[in-house]
């Protein structure tokens, strides 16, 4: 395989990638006089467009996607991305408007803005939504920032948030981010909050119980109604990650069954890009309680038109330059309109069903610590190839790349030690998942038989194992030409 | 395997006591469990302690934990060759991996915590 260099190592001095015609007015230098110019920047890769373009091309064809095969990263609902809503989002009524135009010239976009409000509210149950976070964690962060609103326009803000161990990884810090100590409740036997022990640890000095459901084991908090009923009792609110909306959207709904405050990751459950091809979007849902606190401004709707409202004297204030990542938005709301009501809860049975589908494929062949019933997700561990042959979950991710898979979320929740959390999603056909299942299998034997090639996996990839520790202990993230 | 002048937490901390002082790590079981440590943010000199307060974090390939003070007290001094050297918490966890010593403020707290055997009795529990 032959190693792509760094842009910088293809750099030739005074090699340029534009061409600019000749000057044919008089040269006026004192145009720039007093701006900050400077005549060089240091290393900059110097390099035609060609150039550009082939060693772009040939890392991305190195990279993998869900274009490409199955992506079974647990928590993360790496779904198949439909073109179309991509294709609507680039049409010039949408992709060219200037966020500051004024209301009435672009009265179609907050219609957009309004509309979408309503269809996640209607899903999810609640009153009011805002869709300006850029992603789940800032959604997170602003959803506890409207918790804390609420209690402080009560008189105190209150002390603690309490968080499940089962949660996502950034609840702690959005509560924290917010001014809250975080209290964590550990789950029981089933991976579930146990009541009697949220009894005991709410009181009113707690603002909030931030609730993942489905949680990161992939199991429905089947006590979730009488868990809102003891937070509610003391005075607190009940918020919800709803990053795993994708085992729930039009089945059950967060508002319905006790739910105050949620956030939504567009990106995972309503089939928007992940990571690079993002941005992602996070949008906050609400009850009325707490809708005088979102975040300015609100598309209102005044007879037939549209409005920025920004006279809300409780708001938490603007999170968010312009309206959020608008066509990501915009994306999400093409997806839920191609699928319709049934074809939502279609999308959320037939995930349910597929993780179901490889739990009931590799049960057996790898530990399941909690055997409660899975819904979108499924989590197993190494702890029967580790035990008996010394091979970890890292050792089992690294052999799936070699049979053309992603490998899932490993090492996570943290309550199960050497997790493999699998979510294929709604996305895989019966065909891709009897091919993971098959590979998982074989890498279980090889397991036995010859534990040598998972160790020293990925075989057929551009590069081998790479040393994380060292990568994480020595970082080198910015190349320097002067040591190179 | 587990000092036996050493005692331990649930949350597998280990503190060592010598008159009002005491020093503070984490267990070979609970540097075994993280994996390759990465990075280990310390407290200031000075900062006082409660009984289980987060007194920092450690970072592993796997996760990021944080630890929690055995004991009441402040802090006197932390152990500044983690910085440059993480993994000596997974080379010598009871020994050079120490990760900071306190002025104990009273020794209540203390009696609560596991001794050695009592402690392996509590990771057999935890293994099945």
């Amino acid at each position: 395989m032959i190693r792509e260099p760094l842009i910088f190592e293809i750099s030739d001095p005074g090699k340029k990638g534009y061409s600019i015609p000749k000057l044919d007015v008089p040269a006026d230098p004192s145009a720039l006089e007093g701006l900050p110019l400077r005549a060089d920047i240091p290393d900059f890769p110097q390099v035609s467009e060609v150039e550009v373009v082939r060693h772009f091309t040939r890392l991305s064809q190195q990279n993998y996607c869900v274009d490409l095969g199955l992506y079974p990263l647990g928590s993360c609902t790496m779904k198949y991305n439909p073109k179309v809503n991509d294709r609507i989002a680039s049409f010039p009524a949408f992709a060219d408007t200037h966020p500051l135009a004024p209301a009435g010239m672009v009265q179609g976009n907050l219609e957009i803005l309004h509309r979408m409000e309503k269809l996640l509210s209607e899903i999810t149950g609640f009153d009011a939504f805002t869709l300006q976070p850029s992603a789940g964690a800032q959604g997170e962060l602003v959803g506890i920032m409207l918790v804390r609103a609420y209690h402080e326009s009560k008189g105190i803000p209150r002390r603690y948030v309490l968080i499940p161990d089962s949660a996502h990884g950034t609840n702690p810090s959005s509560a924290h981010l917010s001014g809250y100590e975080v209290k964590e409740i550990k789950s029981n036997a089933s991976g579930r909050i146990d009541p009697a022990v949220l009894e005991q640890a709410m009181t009113d000095e707690v603002a909030a119980l931030m609730v993942t459901n489905p949680n990161t084991l992939g199991v429905f908090e089947s006590d979730i109604c009488l868990i809102a009923e003891i937070v509610h009792a003391k005075g607190g609110l009940l918020y919800m990650d709803g990053a795993n909306m994708n085992a729930l959207a039009g089945v059950a709904r967060p508002g319905d069954f006790g739910v105050d405050v949620l956030h939504l990751n567009l990106h995972k459950t309503f089939s928007t890009p992940h990571g690079g091809g993002g941005p992602g979007s996070g949008p906050v849902g609400v009850k009325k309680i707490l809708e005088p606190f979102l975040p300015v401004p609100v598309v209102a709707k005044k007879g037939e038109a549209y409005a920025l409202d920004f006279d809300r004297p409780a708001s938490i204030g603007r999170v968010r330059s312009f309206f959020g990542n608008y066509l990501v938005v915009l994306k999400a709301m093409a997806y839920i309109l191609s699928l319709g009501p049934k074809g939502v809860r279609e999308m959320a049975e037939i995930a349910v069903l597929n993780a179901n589908y490889i739990r009931k494929g590799l049960e057996g062949v790898y530990d399941l610590q909690y055997d409660t019933a899975s819904m979108h997700e499924v989590v197993f561990s190494d702890k029967i190839q580790k035990e008996a042959y010394g091979i970890t979950n890292l050792d089992i991710a690294k052999r799936l790349i070699d049979h053309g898979f992603h490998p899932p979320t490993m090492s996570f929740p943290l309550i199960v030690h050497g997790a493999l959390m699998i979510e294929p999603t709604e996305t895989e056909s019966r065909r891709d998942l009897d091919l993971f299942i098959e590979a998982m299998r074989t890498i279980a034997r090889e397991a036995a038989e010859n534990p040598a090639v998972l160790k020293e996996a990925p075989h057929h990839t551009y590069v081998r194992r790479l040393d994380e520790t060292a990568a994480a202990r020595n970082p080198i993230v910015a190349w320097d030409g002067r040591k190179a | 395997m587990y000092p036996q002048d050493f005692k331990f937490t649930k949350d597998h901390e280990w503190v060592k006591v010598d008159g009002d002082t005491a020093v503070v790590g984490i267990s070979d079981f609970a540097q075994k469990h993280l994996g390759d440590v990465v990075f280990v943010e310390l407290p200031a000199v000075g900062t006082k302690l409660a009984v289980h307060q987060t007194i920092g974090t450690i970072e592993s390939v796997k996760a990021v934990s944080e630890v929690f003070s055995p004991a009441a007290g402040e802090v006197v001094e932390t152990n500044s060759a983690l910085a440059d050297a993480p993994e000596t918490i997974n080379q010598d966890p009871h020994g050079t991996g120490w990760i900071l010593k306190m002025k104990l403020a009273d020794r209540g707290g203390l009696d609560a915590l596991m001794a050695a055997t009592d402690y392996e009795k509590y990771l057999e529990g935890l293994e099945h």
